[in-house]
Parts: C-alpha cells; sequence; structure tokens
C-alpha cells in the first residue's frame, strides 16, 4: 500500500506518550468529577486562560487544520475571512455582550437558556437538534479522520477509528468536563508546537512573505491569490467565485455568528468559567489566538502553492491519476520539512486537533443529552449522582453513535455533502432566536418557539426546494452561478430572517412574561456588575478593542 | 487551574513538552553523528534540534514553576 508518510520508532513512541498522558489525565480527574456541576460544568472554576483556549481548542479539530490548509491552496487567502471576520466579531460579541446572559442565569447549557427564557417546548426543539447535529457532525469527523490516516501513514480505517474514539471515551466519561478542557489545553500547546514549524521553515525557504508572493504569482500568473478583499467587488475576480457581500452578511453576520455564541459545544466551555469576568475574558482570549491560527493554516496551503513541485488536484481526480489532492496539502509540507520525531510531534498534532473535536461534541452531547432531554422528559426529581453516572453512560453512547454515524458515512459518502447544510438548518435560526431572548424583552415564550421552528423548517424547505429544482438556487442564493458554500451562506442568512420577522410578529400577538419572571436572562432586566472600579488592563471591553484593532490592522495588511 | 488533589494543567503540559524536546533534541543530536539517508528539505537547519532544545525548556520552566510541591 502507497502512502505519504512512513513514521519511524521514535514517532510511534511520540503518539504512544500522548495516548498515554490524555488517558491518565482522564483518570486522574476522575474523583475530582462526582457532582453534577464537576462533571458536567468543571465545577465551574476555570481561569479565563484555560476557558479561552478550550473554547478555541474545540473548534481547532484536525480537519479544520487539514482542510483549510486544503482551501487555501484552493482558493488562496480568502480563506483567513473564515478565521478572522467569521469568527473575531462573533467571539467578540459573545463574551461582551452575549456572555454575562448565558452565565448570571446559571444555565447548564444553551438548550437550558432557552428553557428559561421561553419555556419547555424551545428548549427540547433546540436540544434535539443538536444533540443530532452533534453525533451526526462527530461521525462524520471520525470517518474523514481516519480515511485521511489511511492516506497519509496507511493506518487501517478501523484501527484509526476505533483507538481514537475509545480514548475520548474513557478520558471523556471519568473525568467529564474536567478531563476534556485539560485535555482540550494540552492539544492547544501540541498543535501549535507540531504545526508551527511548517510556516517557519516554509518563509525561510521561499524567502520571506514578499517571496512567497512572488513565487506564487510566477506559479500561477495572478496575484488574486495573495490578496483577502481586493478581488471582492465581483463574483469573476477571485478564485472563491464570491461576492463581498456573501462574506461579510453571509459569514461574518449569520453563519459566524450563530456558530460562535449560540452553538454548545464552544459556549459550554466558556460556561465553566470561575467568574462572570472570566467568562467574559475567554473568548476574546480565545479570539485573539484565533487570529494567529491562519500563520499555522492558511499558511502552510499557500506555501504548497508556492514551493510544492507538483499541482494538486480535486480528490477525484487525485484517485484517478495516482496525484495527491488538495487535502494533503498539510501532511505533504509536514514530511517536507520534518524528519523522525518532528514528524511523530506533526502527526500528534493532528491526532491532537481530532480528539479535541470529538470531545468537544461528545462533552457537549452528554450535556443536553442528560439536563435538556432526559431530565426534561423523563427523569425530573432524579438525585445528582443519577444523573452523573447518566452523563458518563451516554458520554460512552454518544461516542458509539458517532463511530455508528462513520460507518454510516463510509457506506454513503453523500452524507458529507449535507454536513454544512446542516448548520444553516440548526444554528442560524438558533442564534435568532437567542438574540432576540437576550437583547428583545417584549420577545414571548409562543415567539421564541415558533420563531425557532419557522426558521428550521424554513431553512430545511430551501434546502429541500433546491435539491428538487437546482434552478431554484437564483431565488436563495441570488445568482444562478452560485456554488454550494455560497448557497449554504444565503440559506443560513433567509433562515435567520424568518426566525426573527416570526418571533416579532408572534411576540406582539402574545403576552409577553412579567419583568420579574425575566430577570437575569434579558437585557434591561438584568443587574451586570459593574466593572468601573477595575483596572484598564484587566478589563474584558479594554482587550476587546485591542483585539479590534489587531483584526483590522491584520485585514487592512492583506488587503 | 489544579484539580483537587493538587495537580495543575500546566505541570501536565510542561511534563509532556519535556519528554518531546528531550527525545527530539536527543534525535537532532544523533543525527549530527549519523545523517539520515533520505535529508528532509532545509535538514542543514537542523530543525529538530532548534526546537527540541525550545520545547526542552518551555517545557522545564512550566513544569518547575507548576510542581505539585510547590503548590501555594
Amino acid at each position: 500500500m502507497t502512502h505519504l508518510i512512513a513514521l519511524s520508532p521514535l514517532d510511534m513512541a511520540i503518539i504512544c506518550i500522548y495516548f498515554a498522558f490524555v488517558l491518565y489525565i482522564g483518570y486522574y480527574l476522575k474523583e475530582s468529577s462526582s457532582t453534577g456541576d464537576d462533571f458536567f460544568l468543571a465545577g465551574r472554576e476555570m481561569t479565563a486562560w484555560i476557558a479561552g483556549l478550550s473554547f478555541l481548542s474545540a473548534n481547532l479539530g484536525s480537519l479544520e487544520l487539514m482542510g483549510w490548509a486544503a482551501a487555501a491552496y484552493q482558493y488562496g487567502i480568502l480563506s483567513v475571512h473564515w478565521y478572522w471576520i467569521g469568527a473575531i466579531p462573533a467571539m467578540l460579541f459573545l463574551g461582551i455582550v452575549m456572555m454575562p446572559f448565558y452565565y448570571i442565569s446559571k444555565t447548564h447549557s444553551v438548550p437550558g437558556y432557552l428553557q428559561l427564557r421561553f419555556g419547555e417546548p424551545s428548549r427540547l426543539l433546540s436540544a434535539v437538534t443538536f444533540a443530532f447535529m452533534t453525533v451526526l457532525m462527530s461521525g462524520i469527523n471520525m470517518y474523514s479522520m481516519a480515511l485521511v490516516m489511511k492516506v497519509v501513514l496507511g493506518w487501517d480505517i478501523n484501527f484509526s477509528i476505533w483507538v481514537s474514539s475509545i480514548t475520548v471515551a474513557i478520558y471523556v466519561a471519568l473525568g467529564g468536563l474536567r478531563s476534556a478542557i485539560f485535555n482540550e489545553v494540552l492539544q492547544f500547546f501540541l498543535i501549535w508546537f507540531g504545526a508551527m514549524l511548517i510556516p517557519i521553515l516554509g518563509l525561510i525557504e521561499s524567502g520571506g512573505f514578499a517571496g512567497l508572493k512572488a513565487r506564487i504569482i510566477a506559479n500561477l500568473g495572478s496575484d488574486s491569490y495573495t490578496h483577502a478583499w481586493s478581488t471582492l467587488g465581483s463574483f469573476n475576480d477571485n478564485p472563491m467565485g464570491i461576492h463581498w457581500t456573501g462574506i461579510v452578511l453571509g459569514l461574518g453576520w449569520v453563519i459566524s455568528f450563530g456558530y460562535w455564541t449560540t452553538d454548545f459545544l464552544v459556549v459550554q466551555r466558556v460556561l465553566a468559567a470561575k467568574d462572570l469576568r472570566s467568562a467574559k475574558m475567554a473568548p476574546i482570549i480565545g479570539a485573539a489566538f484565533k487570529m494567529m491560527v491562519p500563520f499555522i493554516v492558511i499558511l502552510p496551503g499557500l506555501l504548497g502553492l508556492a514551493l510544492l513541485p507538483f499541482k494538486l488536484t480535486g480528490e477525484a481526480e487525485a484517485v484517478a491519476t495516482g496525484g495527491h489532492s488538495y487535502n494533503e496539502v498539510l501532511p505533504l509540507m509536514l514530511a517536507r520539512y520534518c524528519g523522525p520525531g518532528l514528524m511523530g510531534l506533526g502527526i500528534t498534532a493532528l491526532i491532537a486537533g481530532f480528539m479535541s473535536g470529538m470531545a468537544g461534541n461528545v462533552s457537549a452531547f452528554a450535556t443536553v443529552w442528560t439536563y435538556d432531554i432526559y431530565r426534561a422528559i423523563w427523569r425530573k426529581d432524579a438525585t445528582d449522582a443519577h444523573y452523573v453516572s447518566m452523563g458518563r453512560w451516554c458520554t460512552i453512547l454518544g461516542v458509539l453513535v458517532s463511530i455508528g454515524t462513520a460507518y454510516l458515512v463510509m457506506q454513503f459518502q453523500s452524507i458529507m455533502d449535507y454536513v454544512q447544510a446542516l448548520f444553516s438548518f440548526f444554528i442560524a435560526p438558533l442564534f435568532g432566536t437567542v438574540l432576540l431572548g437576550m437583547l428583545w424583552k417584549r420577545a414571548t415564550p409562543a415567539g421564541g418557539f415558533w420563531g425557532l421552528l419557522s426558521g428550521t423548517v424554513g431553512s430545511i424547505a430551501m434546502w429541500a426546494w433546491v435539491k428538487a429544482d437546482p434552478s431554484a438556487i437564483r431565488y436563495i442564493a441570488l445568482s444562478s452561478n452560485a456554488k454550494d458554500m455560497a448557497e449554504n451562506m444565503y440559506r443560513g442568512l433567509w433562515s435567520w430572517i424568518i426566525c426573527v420577522a416570526v418571533t416579532v410578529i408572534v411576540s406582539y400577538m402574545t403576552k409577553p412574561k412579567p419583568e420579574s419572571e425575566l430577570k437575569g436572562l434579558v437585557y434591561g432586566c438584568t443587574d451586570i456588575p459593574s466593572e468601573e472600579h477595575v483596572p484598564l488592563l484587566q478589563k474584558p471591553a479594554f482587550w476587546a478593542v485591542a483585539v479590534s484593532l489587531v483584526f483590522f490592522a491584520l485585514n487592512i495588511i492583506f488587503w | 487551574m489544579r484539580s483537587d488533589s493538587g495537580i495543575s494543567i500546566w505541570f501536565f503540559i510542561g511534563s509532556l513538552l519535556t519528554i518531546y524536546g528531550a527525545l527530539i533534541l536527543g534525535y537532532g543530536l544523533y543525527s549530527l553523528a549519523v545523517p539520515p539517508v533520505k535529508p528532509t528539505v532545509l535538514a542543514e537547519l537542523h530543525a529538530d534540534i532548534w526546537w527540541g532544545a525550545v520545547l526542552l525548556i518551555l517545557g522545564v520552566a512550566y513544569s518547575y514553576t507548576h510542581l505539585p510541591s510547590r503548590k501555594s
């Protein structure tokens, strides 16, 4: 069997040591995860740094690393928008505006917040859709990772799926969210130290960023791959075929704000912070590091464009011709610069990325299942120990269902095409509901529920319409030439608008909750602790402004 | 953050970086004496030596600073 990389005994030792460490951490933390708050919210004692790094790490899956390196090779520096405008404003908004309501309400989860604000039906709807989406995503990521390990290292798919997922199941089931967070912080460091050598050595080889740009222009005959904004004035001027309105409104607003502010996978990490100021700082710290992730993800893709002596292609063409696909650009660059030892560290970074993403999925799934589905429907008054036990078991159940999904995807690979669509089905309308719930006192329980339901149904209906009649894309995505990515973004935008419109209309037709029931949940009814006397350098708002300035500077530099 | 029984997450990170740093630096020094048959691009920069050293120094610093016995 041919594969990209052959691991030495030293590399294998580095990978095995990593597995031993994460398992030991889970075992070590078992004793300190005996109550519900310990198991599901890590005792609410995380510092801003731990919560912030874990918040980012749960999102930094290995597919994210390899997928966006591949996108950078394919579309150039435009891919950086998914790290900058597609993340930073939303992360700062979560920290400064939304976090106080999540944190002060003392909720265990995002569906839990909806229960407090809009009642049981809204909670159940969002909990069921979240649980479904989470295990499906987890399975798809698991399969994709195993496939990459097969192509890159020649590892058997079954071996990769079972070893990595059982490891995650053990350490999360033992230590709960605390163990997931501990490991995510460890994985954060491994990802950076494992991947950072590629851009450093790549920039040395290409003669700095100026040399890199010159090589790309020489290789491709165009400078559109090295500009983030200047080519977005027209659909035809950039490799992605996208307009700036799609990037700003679709990605920068609905998709990004929906994911970063309402996806419980990431929000759960911040809820574990020890106090409100830490909870506000955590997303800001995450945002500061998120801005730098393109250094280890986008830059290697660009370096591949500049330095690799052969051309990468799409998956189908690579299989047909025996060449390499876009998805292999990161492992190819790793193999280019890293010998024994460093190679093991790089592969460990990829495995760590996968495991941190999966641990995020299963720990969030365990919480939502236990508190928002099991307790809400079947066992309202069980003991705390019973819920912890349920959390441990459904961590294992979540992993097993994810493994089942991975095998399902193996049989029906077309499922992969629907992954992105799932986000627009569930996340975009949820963002509308949570946002109105937090910022608009007049929003009623009926308004919240019907808005969320109609946004979700509307999104699925739009998707089905385009499936049945592909020409309908000209109405959904405003262009008959729109690609899948553009369709998902515009569908997300429409479903958010439907959700907001229905919530507003139904709210005006129904009776609002008295203000006394909205304390701690809504802007204007919540006493948010003043930060007037906090030193400037400890104020979340100060750091949010600092991160914003760097964000604007980066966009201007790479304009 | 520490667990209830006192080991900081930073100590775990420091320990792992120390082990990795020692292994990678050790191999880098060994390959000075016995150069690899198929060297990587820019192998002459000996990235494994200086990157291994960086990991080792950071790992030792983290481990020492957050030793369980130094718990406040």
